[in-house]
Parts: C-alpha cells; sequence; structure tokens
C-alpha cells in the first residue's frame, strides 16, 4: 500500500523541506513506522512517549480525523491522503 | 528558530512591547518572536512571554478609552494608539440586577462585548494579529472563522491596508456573511464543519500560496489569542479593580477562557488588583459540547465531536485550548457546562427583556449555564458573578422567533380591540 503524506512545516527538517513524501503500510501504525524508517526522528514528534498521537496533532486519513475513526489502527487504503497537522489552530 | 540566551532582548522586542518571547505551554521551550504557533518539539501551542515594566492605575487611566490604555500588558508596538486600527474595547459592564433578581443572584454585571466596532468580542484579539502582521510584512490577513472572526478580520484589514481573505463554514447565519462580506476582501464558503475550515487553513499555510499570509488564528494565534485578556482587564477596572468572584464565559476553541485567567492572574502579580480566589466557568452548547464532556467524564483530553447547534459561533468540535480550559476550570473551582438550543434561545429572551441586552446564541450559551447552574447548585447566588455576552443578537436573528405582538389598522378602535391594554 502506496500513500502520500502530507507534512506539516515544522517537520520539514525531517523530510529535506519536502512538503509530501510517499509511505508503505496498511494502518496508520505501519504508515508512521515506514515514515520513521526514511525519515529517522519523524515519528517521536508525532507519538508520545506512551506511542500515542499527541494531543496537539491532528492526523487525518482523507477527510476523517483519525479520532472519529480507529486511531493509529485506522486503516489506510491504497493511494490514501495521510495529513499531519498541528491542532493548535482556530478559535 | 529555538531561542538562544542573547535573542532574550532581540530589535522585535520593542515591536511589541512587553514581550520577550514565545514559549510552548507543554514542554517550555522558547523561541524568538515570530510568525510561529506551534512547537517543534511537541507540536504544544506557543504563548506570549513578557517582562512587564511598571504599570499602576493611574498610567492606565491615563490611556485612550479602548483596549489601548493597556498596551504595557500586550505585544503590540509603543505607538500602537496612533497606528490604524479599529481600537476596540471599553465595552459596557452592564449592572444586571433586575437579571439578578430573576434568577436568584446577589450580584451581577453581564460584560456586554456587542458595542464593539463589529459587534463581537473578535475585534479585541483580530486588533492583536493586525500589529503582528504588520511587524511581520504580511501583505494578506486571513482566518478561519465561525463568522464573527471573519469580519473582525475584514474590517480591521480594510482599515489596515491588508489585503484579505477569510473563510467560513457553508450554512452560516446570513447577518454574519454579509457583515464579513461588506468589507470588500474575499470571503470564501468552505462546504464543511469549521474544524474542516481549520484543517484547510492549516493546510494552506504551510503551501507556498499562503506564504505571506497572517492567518489571525493560526500563525498569528499566539499575539491574537492575547486580546481576550483585556476582557479580563477591563472586568476587572469596571469593577473598581476588584476582580469577580466567579465568572462565566463561553467556550469554542477555549483560547478566550484561558486568557481571562491569563488577564487576572497578569493584574494579581502587577499589585493592581487584591489577590482574591476567582471561580471560572466555561459555557457550551450541548450540540457542541466536547469540553463539557471531558469535564462530565473527569476526562483531561478532549476527545472531538461533529457540531451540530445553533450556537454556530461555539461550534468547534475539535477545540485547540480544550485541556487547559480543564485545567482552569479546575484549578479555580469552576466548571464546564453545557445547555441545550431550546435553553439558548430562552435564555438570549430572558437577557434581553431583563437587561435590555440583545445577545447572539454565544450569549445565550452563557446566561443559559446561569442559569443552569444556580439551579444545582453549581456556584455561589451571593457572590459577585459576571456573565460574558460575546456578540450582537443582530447577527442571529435566525435563532429567535420574536415578532410582532399584533398589527392592527391605525384606530384607537382597533388597538383597544387587539387586547393590548
Amino acid at each position: 500500500m502506496s500513500v502520500s503524506v502530507r507534512v506539516p512545516t515544522i517537520l520539514r527538517t525531517y523530510t529535506k523541506d519536502a512538503a509530501e513524501v510517499t509511505a508503505e503500510g496498511d494502518t496508520l501504525k505501519a504508515v508512521l513506522a515506514d515514515l520513521e524508517a526514511n525519515y529517522p526522528g519523524i515519528q517521536a514528534r508525532i507519538l508520545d512517549d506512551s506511542g500515542k498521537v499527541r494531543r496537539f496533532v491532528n492526523v487525518y486519513v482523507g477527510d476523517e480525523d483519525v479520532r472519529f475513526a480507529d486511531g493509529l489502527d485506522t486503516v489506510i487504503a491504497d493511494g490514501s491522503q495521510v495529513s499531519i497537522i498541528p491542532a493548535v489552530a482556530g478559535g | 528558530m529555538v531561542m538562544t540566551a542573547t535573542e532574550s532582548s532581540t530589535s522585535a522586542a520593542r515591536s511589541f512591547g512587553p514581550a520577550v518571547a514565545l514559549s510552548c505551554r507543554e514542554c517550555g521551550q522558547r523561541y524568538a518572536l515570530g510568525p510561529r504557533f506551534a512547537c517543534e518539539q511537541c507540536f504544544g501551542p506557543l504563548e506570549v512571554a513578557y517582562e512587564f515594566g511598571d504599570v499602576s492605575r493611574e498610567s492606565i487611566a491615563r490611556g485612550p478609552n479602548n483596549i489601548w490604555r493597556y498596551a504595557d500588558l500586550l505585544p503590540v508596538p509603543d505607538n500602537v494608539a496612533d497606528l490604524p486600527n479599529m481600537n476596540p474595547g471599553l465595552t459596557p459592564l452592564v449592572r444586571a440586577d433586575r437579571l439578578a433578581a430573576e434568577v436568584g443572584m446577589r450580584s451581577l454585571h453581564v460584560k456586554d462585548d456587542s458595542g464593539n466596532p463589529t459587534h463581537s468580542f473578535k475585534d479585541r484579539v483580530v486588533a492583536m494579529a493586525v500589529e503582528a502582521g504588520r511587524t511581520f510584512g504580511f501583505t494578506t490577513l486571513s482566518c478561519s472563522s465561525t463568522g464573527n472572526l471573519a469580519g473582525a478580520v475584514g474590517a480591521a484589514a480594510a482599515r489596515a491596508g491588508f489585503r484579505s481573505c477569510v473563510f467560513i463554514p457553508a450554512g452560516l447565519e446570513e447577518g454574519k456573511i454579509v457583515m464579513a462580506a461588506v468589507y470588500g476582501g474575499q470571503l470564501v464558503a468552505i462546504d464543511g464543519t469549521y474544524d474542516d475550515v481549520n484543517r484547510f487553513c492549516s493546510e494552506l499555510i504551510g503551501d507556498p500560496a499562503g506564504e505571506d499570509w497572517g492567518f489571525v488564528n493560526v500563525n498569528l494565534r499566539p499575539y491574537y489569542a492575547e486580546g481576550s485578556k483585556t476582557l479580563a482587564y477591563e472586568i476587572a477596572e469596571q469593577l473598581g479593580w476588584r476582580l469577580p468572584e466567579q465568572i462565566i464565559v463561553p467556550i469554542a476553541s477555549g483560547s478566550q477562557l484561558t486568557k481571562i485567567d491569563k488577564g487576572f492572574r497578569d493584574l494579581v502579580k502587577l499589585g493592581l488588583v487584591e489577590d482574591r480566589p476567582y471561580r471560572i466557568f466555561g459555557a457550551q452548547a450541548t450540540g457542541c459540547s466536547p469540553v463539557a464532556r471531558a469535564w462530565e467524564n473527569g476526562h483531561d483530553v478532549v476527545q472531538p465531536m461533529k457540531p451540530d447547534t445553533i450556537a454556530k459561533s461555539l461550534a468547534i468540535g475539535n477545540p485547540a485550548d480544550g485541556p487547559y480550559v480543564l485545567d482552569v476550570c479546575q484549578r479555580t473551582g469552576g466548571s464546564v457546562v453545557h445547555v441545550s438550543d431550546a435553553e439558548i434561545v430562552d435564555s438570549i429572551k430572558l437577557l434581553a427583556r431583563t437587561e435590555g441586552v440583545f445577545a447572539e446564541t454565544a450569549g445565550g450559551v452563557t446566561t443559559g449555564v446561569l442559569r443552569k447552574l444556580i439551579a444545582e447548585d453549581g456556584l455561589d447566588p451571593q457572590a459577585e458573578t459576571v456573565v460574558l455576552n460575546t456578540g450582537d443578537g443582530l447577527k442571529t436573528l435566525n435563532a429567535v422567533d420574536s415578532g410582532v405582538t399584533a398589527t392592527i389598522k391605525p384606530s384607537l378602535d382597533a388597538f383597544k380591540d387587539a387586547g393590548l391594554l
């Protein structure tokens, strides 16, 4: 499963400034692990010490916030787009 | 860019008054003042850190009759009062004796922020963002908005000479759409909820298309949010330099509530008011109550929900400052409460009928929560209490069904026959 991942500005130091990268995996967890393999250090910015999505990070698969789906176990279809977005906005 | 020790007094400091840095609320990492909003280490929200100079009640009283009287406590240029800005603030603190008598309170005030230039509290926060945007050299002002903010940004951009392009969810109240569009900027409705709009803006900011854009509630958010402190300053000053014992604040993102708390603490720290306990209560609509539900369930994180309420200005299902609201309400001995749409409408009418204040739906939420807290023994009816009304009922006319009492012919007989005497 190949997916496209949109990377927020503050994580682009890990992706050599790329705003979008590709990754493999059939769940969000697998996609993040694949990202970590290619861009070491990036996963610890997205997940906290207990392995959960940090509370100020929103992750979307397509248009769906994974907190409304199955979190890290959310199934990722081939060709999906995963977006990682700082949660601290709005109001 | 992580801050080094030598950067603590950069040349930018003069443009930001007493502000010296941005600091992560989660991990404490400090950054130089700049157009940034999330911590590079943990994604936590950044907020403005200050080194206040001498500020007295007298120096404040010598200032203008708007929020710039508190400029020494805000991240704005020293000459802010001379710059083209909407100059909001110093809205009435209405002594609400008739409402108090009706609901059974001893001392009640309504802070009526519909008196701002675009008729909501948003003028306060946008005023900060305009100054930061000017300093950072942005050419376009933008935002994600539930309606009130769109109007505030449109107006402030027009006055200050920025382009504006603001984003709202489709289906907002007509009054808010017209009010946002009339200032001549671009107004874009997005087919989705506010949270979808917010996500869109957060993505646009990382794209070259949004490079020169100051999003007041995204990349300018640390500065913008500080504007809500002025509500706390004004309330204390208008009470005769005293903190209220209880205050009821609406929750959308939760930022306003946390900044009112920060404002009260500033005043205590500076010795401008006596350090006495205050309780902060958060108010939500049942149809969008993620923070109230977290409170009820004893959680310290907020599970997002999909909003469905007439209180559209509060319809943020994934509130960025939700966890901090829980912290503040816990620490101050308050709570977070929600009321139904029917209670909101009823409370809008109650406030109008007793105090002559026509609130938008958010004011119905806070007034409704006041009644609910009284009914459930959730607050002290003897304590000095302030309820916020953050916007104008004219923007949410469809929420209420008030209309003419009767239509009659222009004759005394017709009037008498209608049974209105």
